[in-house]
């Protein structure tokens, strides 16, 4: 076993090696401008990228047509959001989103908001980080025109119910704008089943190259059109301007093409090792509590917060294990996570978070070293803690009147 | 953010950790900080004839707050009351080379000598009080 460990598997991925072989040639032999029409070299790269665009479009269930490619899933998201706003004004200016999505959702609402370009509704979640449906059909009002909801939350994995949503967007005949930036690769997603019509994820968080995603954007039932962001030669279907970056977009098709053979597999492999450090670490710490769904969540996912012990410290004190935690002192914004604080869970308690992601090349081993570090770490910073001393001494810190500073 | 040498070795060997008896003689007892705020430091000090003989800490915090309270004490031992109140969050930011975000750890830790000199200073008054 090779030390550091990642865990972080949210956050990023390792490429596939897999990968890295299918992408080598496009840099120096075959280098070609996939938008150039008239010589060998175009028509290679051209090639490459429409098997590309076959492979993904495969793996969400999509026409190869329907995806057009972006730097990255934070591109993706603001094209969609910006692109609808824009394209369909005349009909509204209405965003109903959630409180618990990614930033690129988020930031991007708020700028649009405070430009006074949108008005936004910021649905809340359930205890477990699930969007209401119903709370959907309710927010909506006669000038809404986009619903951007995530299908997996990066924090705690809970999985939305995406299909039902698209159900009511459909119905009321909304653009319906999901994030799936986890879910894609990781969890069975099927636009035309789902309802889906503009879909954002990237290939660095499936064991592809980072600098590459798309946007899902429908062609039929509804055909979505979008303003572009980007202006320039026109490419992705005048979408997207911006020479494709050919090796990348080879690299993220095989990538979606492995993640399409091997789901099943990599799925059963993360459960159990997700569920076994799970298991194992709460049987031996009292007071750890999951955050998020206990079942509806994504398969490498765990997210724990132990009681009276601040999460940069439990980071700290696993250096060789590279792992997120939901603390302040993780950010420059000092805040907690808005992710766990939307699910109700209180602010001494988020601090105390820690956010496991497990990936394909997570070995049993790993996981075994993971579960004695933690109960170590944790065991050690609670005889560190006044909080737990004054816990174990029958004191109720929610009595104590504390000195904030 | 990478941590300085100081910090990871107070962080790994604490100084001093533990609690005294809060109503033990001469013992101060100062505890700052919030749990929402994701720190809370208990520092308490032993004084013998105006001379801190023995200091402890429990901190919930990250690891610079961890590492500021267990300087905090490690300065503390050997110093007289007034020597004491001359400790500077400045001089714990300098020791343990802290970054700008985690100036407030230093801020805390002194926050938590003050409180433990007055808990004192109270506790000694009082019994100044009773014995007359």
């Amino acid at each position: 076993m090779k030390l550091p460990i990642f865990l972080d598997n949210h956050s990023t991925t390792p490429m596939d090696p897999r990968v890295l072989e299918t992408m080598l040639p496009y840099f120096v032999e075959k280098f070609g401008n996939a938008a150039s029409r008239n010589h060998a070299f175009g028509w290679a790269a051209e090639e490459a990228v429409e098997q590309a665009r076959k492979q993904i479009a495969k793996l969400i269930k999509a026409d190869p047509k329907e995806i057009v490619f972006t730097s990255g899933a934070t591109e993706s998201d603001n094209l969609a959001i910006k692109g609808v706003l824009e394209m369909y004004k005349e009909k509204g200016d209405h965003i109903i989103t959630s409180s618990t999505e990614h930033r690129a959702v988020l930031d991007t609402v708020k700028s649009l908001e405070g430009k006074g370009k949108a008005a936004v509704t910021y649905l809340s979640v359930d205890k477990f980080g699930m969007v209401n449906p119903e709370d959907v059909r309710k927010a909506i009002t006669e000038k809404t025109i986009l619903i951007s909801v995530m299908l997996a939350n990066n924090e705690i994995g809970t999985i939305n119910p995406v299909k039902e949503i698209g159900k009511i967007a459909k119905e009321k005949g909304i653009l319906f704008h999901c994030d799936a930036t986890q879910g894609v690769g990781k969890i069975p997603v099927d636009v035309q089943e789902m309802g889906i019509d503009l879909m954002s994820f990237s290939a660095h968080k499936i064991y592809g190259p980072k600098g590459v995603g798309a946007l899902y954007v429908r062609k039929k039932n509804p055909r979505v059109r979008i303003a572009s962001q980007m202006d320039g030669g026109g490419h992705e279907r005048g979408m997207r301007s911006g020479t494709l970056p050919v090796p990348l977009i080879v690299g993220f098709g095989k990538a979606c093409e492995l993640c399409e053979q091997e789901m099943a597999k990599d799925t059963t492999r993360l459960i159990a090792m997700r569920d076994r450090l799970e298991a194992s670490i709460m049987k031996a710490l009292e007071e750890s509590y999951l955050n998020g769904h206990p079942t509806n969540r994504l398969p490498g996912n765990l997210n724990i917060s132990f009681a009276y012990v601040e999460g940069e410290s439990l980071l700290m004190g696993m250096k060789d294990i590279a792992l997120s935690s939901g603390s302040a002192c993780t950010s420059a914004t000092l805040e907690p996570s808005y992710v766990l604080r939307a699910l109700g869970v209180g602010t001494e308690l988020a601090h105390s978070s820690i956010r496991f992601g497990l990936g394909r090349f997570n070995t049993d081993d790993e996981i075994d070293y993971t579960i004695k570090k933690v109960i170590e770490i944790v065991t050690k910073l609670r005889e560190m803690s006044p909080l737990y001393e004054m816990a174990k001494e029958g004191v109720d810190l929610k009595s104590v009147q504390w000195a904030a500073h | 953010m990478a941590y300085s040498d100081k910090v990871v070795d107070h962080f790994n060997n604490p100084r001093n950790m533990g609690s005294f008896k809060k109503d033990e003689e001469g013992v101060g007892t100062g505890m700052v900080g919030a749990p929402e705020c994701g720190d809370v430091m208990k520092l308490q000090i032993k004084v013998q004839n105006d001379m801190i003989v023995d200091a402890k800490f429990k901190t919930f915090g990250c690891g610079s707050a961890i590492a500021s309270s267990s300087l905090a004490t490690e300065w503390l031992k050997g110093k007289t009351i007034e020597e004491a109140q001359k400790i500077k969050n400045t001089d714990i930011v300098q020791e343990l080379n802290l970054p700008p975000v985690k100036i407030h750890c230093s801020v805390l830790a002194e926050d938590a000598i003050k409180a433990a000199l007055a808990d004192y200073q109270k506790k000694a008054d009082g019994a100044l009080v009773d014995a007359k």
